[in-house]
């Protein structure tokens, strides 16, 4: 089957620093592939490249015709304070099919209250983003990554501000989410990342693929630096020094 | 109530009413705008830049306005150029053309031979010498304002609201936003007739804040600033006619008063 994205040899700098070094990654319809890596190691710089934010200095992309991003960013970059509701926010994401010039259809906004329905928010759509907890907001840009019906969904840190009580339901869902689309999920939290996903990339410089989502002595030694590791259990953290060279 | 019907049968006056009207239709929705992008400081600086083209035409005997005009568009695309490829800091550039455009100006009007009677005038506004040529300009850009943010709203909002999802959904950004930079800064040239230069950016964000206090979507942000800004620069307006003040000041008090008033209004609520 044809590869829905396709990295291959990538290198790629971020204010002349070389943050990303031979990097390949194949991204395959129904895969559930979590990125680690220590802050600063590149996991954004991929991200935004797999995104076409911002162009590598060598190596190829190459994306399948039928590829339909979904994106959720990290919600800390929204300004919070801007003048417009939940329903519009969601509408906003139908572009990723629409052209610019076309306006919401009925099934688009049918589509709003299902997923408003879906994550517990229904009767909320003229509530401003302003007036939304973290949790709450990072929610509404899910449903806003979903009114597309992708089938990749690129998924930026998505349990920075998310509740305990979510939580446990984002995974459910993601585990629901992934029999319709692939998944790419960063994140620096890799207890939470390895129970969840079918394989794990390590990105620090470089790229490690782990074709399982075992966390083994191996992907630690990747990480080539001190991790902090947040476990599910009752224990609220554990952190495991690492050594400190490059 | 005879001095006020007498006063309508003056055309100067008519159209200094229907320049105040017009400009608020347009400051209403640009100005919406630019508050909700946090895009004050730019237009603070478009706004200055833009008597360096005024001082050039004058020097060289062309219509001021159009000077200003390109020099505001020209500085808006700098602006968005400089700091999106170049990667010289945003408030630097903005810092940079601010007073570089009004240094030029400074610089031709005073080699200008003679008097240059309408500087008072650029600098604090001048709306009882708006001429139909004016009136037409200003009708022409609230149309395309109106007919803009209602055929494309969803599109604009998008992409002001969150530009790298607008990218990575495909959208046209960067014409978007060279677009409506250029709008913008069209907007702000027509209205320094009625504002002049130092005045008429808080006829673009006093009305836009106080419809922020009430309304939740960037839509009714624009609509309420527009009856805010409509309600307060005609009586700013009429109350700088009857005492005889200058009424780009008056308009400036009284949009203050009536933001003050929805704040208090917002408060006991």
């Amino acid at each position: 089957m044809e590869p829905l994205i396709q990295l291959d040899n990538i290198r790629a700098a971020y204010d002349k620093n070389v943050v990303l070094n031979q990097v390949n990654l194949t991204v395959h319809a129904n895969d559930f592939i979590g990125i680690i890596g220590p802050n600063g190691g590149g996991k954004t710089t991929l991200l935004k490249i797999i995104l076409n934010l911002i162009q590598p200095l060598s190596g190829r992309i190459i994306k399948s015709d039928s590829v339909n991003i979904g994106y959720l960013p990290q919600v800390n970059t929204i300004d919070k304070q801007f003048p417009v509701t939940i329903k519009d926010v969601i509408l906003s994401g139908r572009f990723a099919t629409d052209k610019w010039w076309k306006r919401a259809n009925k099934e688009q906004l049918n589509r709003v209250d299902e997923l408003l329905e879906f994550i517990g928010l229904d009767r909320s759509h003229n509530v401003p983003i302003g007036e939304l907890s973290g949790g709450q907001m990072q929610r509404v840009f899910l449903c806003r990554a979903l009114i597309s019906k992708p089938n990749l969904l690129i998924l930026d840190e998505p349990n920075t501000y998310v509740d305990k009580t979510f939580e446990a339901n984002l995974y459910n869902l993601l585990g629901e989410l992934n029999e319709q689309m692939a998944i790419l999920l960063v994140s620096h939290d890799v207890g939470t990342i390895s129970s969840m996903v079918k394989t794990i990339a390590c990105v620090n410089g470089g790229l490690h693929y782990h074709p399982s989502n075992k966390i083994t002595n191996e992907i630690l030694q990747s990480y080539n630096c001190p991790i902090e590791l947040v476990s599910h259990g009752h224990v609220p953290h554990r952190v495991l020094k690492h050594h400190d060279h490059e | 109530m005879n001095e006020l019907l007498e006063l309508f049968s003056f055309a100067f006056f008519r159209n200094a009413l229907l320049a105040a009207f017009l400009s608020s239709i347009i400051a209403g929705i640009v100005g919406s705008y630019i508050v909700a992008r946090r895009n004050v400081f730019i237009s603070s600086g478009i706004t200055h830049a833009s008597f360096g083209g005024m001082g050039i035409a004058y020097y060289l005997g062309f219509p001021p306005f159009l000077g200003a005009g390109i020099f505001a568009v020209l500085s808006a695309l700098g602006i968005e150029w400089s700091s999106s490829k170049a990667g010289i800091r945003e408030d630097s550039s903005i810092a940079i053309l601010w007073s570089l455009g009004m240094a030029i100006g400074i610089l031709f009007v005073f080699l200008t031979p003679g008097y240059t009677p309408n500087l008072m005038g650029f600098l604090f506004g001048d709306i009882l010498t708006v001429k139909m040529t004016d009136l037409i300009w200003l009708a022409a850009t609230a149309v395309v304002c109106i007919l803009l943010i209602s055929l494309y709203y969803q599109a604009i909002v998008t992409v002001a609201f969150d530009t790298d999802f607008a990218k990575v959904s495909g959208l046209p950004v960067q014409t978007i936003k060279y677009i409506s930079a250029a709008l913008v800064s069209i907007a702000i040239v027509l209205s320094i007739k009625v504002m002049g230069i130092i005045l008429v950016l808080s006829l673009f964000t006093i009305p836009a804040a106080a419809a922020n206090l009430f309304a939740k979507n960037l839509n009714k942000v624009m609509i309420g600033a527009v009856l805010i800004s409509v309600i307060g620069s005609m009586s700013g307006l009429l109350i700088a006619y009857f005492l005889d003040i200058p009424s780009g000041a008056t308009i400036i008090f009284t949009l203050t008063v009536l933001f003050v008033i929805l704040k208090i209004i917002k408060l006991i609520r």
